[in-house]
């Protein structure tokens, strides 16, 4: 019945009517709250077929310029809107309401749970050549693409952001410190930059997926799925401890409260005022951007262990392309999908025009990553970032609220920053907050 | 200069007035001159953050100069992702500039026939528009979004120029002017000359109305420039973005791409440009016109 219904809508319906469009995607989603992670047969359309993707990575036109001229049955158009927070996300979820969503989206990690709850996602799993790719992705990227479920994939990853530490590499060898590796040796440096007149580095009360990265490193866990039920456990006890070093460091005075990326914490990293920054890989344009007086200066390491010798990493950012609820050409969608974040020119091209940190193990290793940046004195910088990459636990979960949660802690946070309560108060408010939105959208949740 | 014409047209002769306490006056002045600063300064910050470089923003002065690079900036913003600027600005003019031609005609039009002719329901019509007032048009914008989904317009220039000829407060604005301004005498004088009704409307009582209608067209060209959650909703091609939008979705990239917030500071200020230019040009009616009013009163 839904099979049959895929096929004639695809081989009769070129420019997709309104009124044929809204029908199929009526009776998709009555089936697949039946069949829940069952998946759609998946066969290629007849004829040339159209597909809209929309996004905001910069350049990503130059990439899809060249799978345009090498297919010309498969043309992509691209949409640029607002990053997705900022509104691209209610846009597709209008869309998908309306029965008009694009065929592709750009939809971040932490995001895709709040898509999949909602139905919002496509199995493409049977689609040509999808479930082979898996090994082609850093692991921890297809365990959050497919959700964990066997016969199951919801989007191809596209871009992450493997954490390390930036720090002064001029400023720490005059004083003479040596650079941390571990968190307490960390904490010893703020105090003594501390007394150099200077700060170790900023806790920025509104990046609360920063936050999410470092639990993420500590091997916390803040979500979990069982298929029944969410458990929701931003208090656990690695979330605690990274709650309390930070609030630790704060209550000694050692840490700046400035709002990351604004300019007034441009204007401390170009000054000199902040020494270090446990950030993503994307992070290098933020400083060589912002900061741009300090260039040379600046060095990369692993980011400080819990455990001396250690070697794990987290991740702050990264996307993936979905096939969204509706599209007609599921089977193109999914091979542009997979051309487009696997194949070397296109993320050759997307480095270069927007930036993008790939998600394959072999996209690490694209030249265009293993040359020397003159910002960082010339050290090829990622490749401490593709270390970084493969000491990512794969396992971790994002909620299916995650803005709701990020704006509840980001407000206890600035309470903590400001002297009242603690950061691990905040995660405490999360928490009781995160449960009852999922409480008030119907979605269960384990006690 | 305008003020100083003003209030010398608005007072009463020298001679008959009653001297004023200078402390009164003192108040006054501070009063204006506070909120003077407090709308001209984020201008004039957004002018001196827009002559400045990249590293110089951060670390300079926020209400004063450092070197010039004014040029550079608008270089910049008009070449940036093939000049897209250009065309954002482009669509504004004509969402904002059309919109509010066609929008004030509409509205016009109604008020003068709710306030000049007597037809069954027209109370019932004027407290429906009346209603239209008081809704946000924010709360609109998704209810809009889903009709023109049943049309399969979304997407399109129509989205956000259609919805933007409505204007309750216009119609409202001119009704109160029309009852007020265009004599029934005048109207029934026009008639036994033989013009007919369209033509007394727009030879006559247009003029008559001047005032109020460039009142509106200002109201909804500004309302619709600075409309940003319905393109937002409606938009998702970016070459359809009014300006508003644009600098919105560059904004919201800066992290990921630092350069872009040159490009949303310049930006935002080219584009309050022909905001300012709409007010000085067509406020020498709007005072014209109400003075007019005083003097017949």
């Amino acid at each position: 019945m839904k099979k049959s219904l895929w096929v004639r809508t695809g081989a009769t319906v070129l420019a997709g009517t309104m009124v044929l469009a809204a029908c199929s995607s009526g009776s998709d989603e009555s089936s697949g709250t039946e069949g829940g992670a069952e998946a759609s047969a998946c066969e290629p359309s007849e004829g040339p077929v159209e597909l809209e993707y929309t996004g905001w990575v910069p350049g990503m036109e130059d990439a899809i310029a060249l799978w345009n001229d090498a297919n010309p049955d498969i043309q992509v158009t691209y949409n640029t809107g607002p990053a997705g927070n900022a509104g691209t996300y209610q846009d597709f979820f209008n869309q998908l309401e309306a029965g008009n969503a694009p065929d592709l989206g750009q939809i971040e990690f932490d995001t895709l749970p709040n898509f999949r709850v909602q139905d919002g996602l496509t199995n493409i799993a049977d689609c040509e050549g999808v479930m082979d790719a898996g090994d082609e992705f850093v692991d921890w990227t297809w365990q959050q693409v497919t959700f964990g479920e066997d016969d199951a994939v919801y989007a191809i990853p596209q871009d992450t952001g493997p954490m390390a530490m930036f720090y002064r590499k001029d400023l720490f060898e005059k004083a003479g410190i040596d650079v941390p590796t571990t968190w307490d040796e960390y904490a010893q440096a703020a105090q003594q930059i501390r007394d150099e007149g200077a700060y170790i580095t900023h806790f920025p009360r509104t990046d609360v997926n920063w936050f999410a990265g470092l639990v993420w490193q500590a091997g916390g866990q803040w979500f979990a799925n069982d298929g029944d039920a969410w458990t929701v456990d931003l208090t656990g006890p690695e979330s605690t401890k990274v709650a309390d070093y930070w609030q630790g460091l704060m209550d000694d005075g050692l840490v700046k409260d400035t709002a990351g990326f604004s300019d007034e914490w441009n204007n401390e990293l170009n000054t000199g005022e902040l020494w270090t920054w446990v950030s993503a890989v994307w992070g290098s344009n933020s400083i060589s951007s912002g900061a741009p007086d300090t260039s040379g200066n600046w060095g990369v390491v692993q980011m400080p262990q819990w455990e001396d010798g250690a070697n794990a990493a987290g991740n702050w950012g990264g996307s993936s392309v979905a096939v969204l609820k509706g599209s007609e050409h599921p089977y193109e969608a999914a091979q542009f999908a997979l051309w487009l974040n696997t194949s070397e020119e296109s993320l050759t091209a997307l480095n270069k025009g927007g930036g993008l940190y790939p998600a394959t193990t072999a996209g690490l290793e694209l030249p265009a990553l293993k040359e020397g940046l003159d910002f960082y004195g010339g050290e090829a910088i990622f490749d401490v970032f593709a270390e970084a990459a493969a000491a990512t636990d794969p396992n971790f979960v994002w909620g299916p609220t995650m803005a709701q949660t990020y704006n509840d802690v980001a407000d206890g946070f600035g309470s903590a920053l400001g002297g009242q309560g603690t950061l691990l108060d905040a995660l405490g408010a999360g928490q009781e907050a995160t449960v009852s939105t999922l409480e008030s959208q119907s979605i269960p949740v384990a006690e | 200069m305008s003020f100083l014409t003003r209030t010398a047209g608005y007072g009463p002769p020298a001679a008959r007035q009653v001297r004023e306490r200078p402390m009164s006056r003192l108040v006054a002045f501070v009063i204006i001159a506070a909120f003077s600063l407090y709308f001209l300064v984020p201008i004039w910050w957004l002018f001196v953050a827009s002559t400045k470089s990249r590293g110089q923003f951060a670390s300079s002065d926020g209400l004063w100069f450092a070197d010039w690079h004014l040029w550079d900036n608008l270089t910049f913003l008009f070449t940036y992702d093939g000049g897209v600027y250009l065309r954002w600005l482009g669509n504004a003019v004509v969402y904002a500039g059309v919109g509010a031609v066609l929008g004030t005609l509409l509205a016009s039009m109604c008020g003068y026939a709710l306030a000049k002719y007597a037809f069954r329901g027209r109370d019932a019509v004027f407290n429906v528009i009346l209603g239209g007032v008081l809704v946000p048009v924010t709360a609109l914008a998704l209810p809009l979004f889903l009709i023109f989904s049943a049309v399969d317009q979304t997407n399109t220039y129509w989205s956000v120029f259609l919805p933007s000829l409505v204007s309750p407060f216009g119609v409202y604005l001119a009704r109160i002017y029309a009852a007020a301004s265009v004599p029934a005498e005048l109207l029934e004088a026009a008639r036994l000359d033989g013009s007919g009704e369209v033509r007394t409307f727009f030879t006559l009582s247009v003029r008559l109305m001047a005032p109020a209608l460039v009142t509106i067209f200002l109201f909804q060209f500004v309302t619709i420039w600075n409309n940003f959650f319905l393109p937002l909703v409606m938009l998702s091609n970016d070459k359809l973005y009014p300006v508003t939008l644009g600098l919105y979705a560059w904004n919201s990239q800066t992290n990921a791409v630092p350069e872009l917030r040159t490009a949303v500071i310049v930006g935002a200020f080219v584009a309050i440009v022909p905001l300012i230019l709409a007010f000085l040009g067509l406020q020498r009616f709007w005072r014209g016109g109400l003075a007019a009013g005083g003097v017949k009163a």
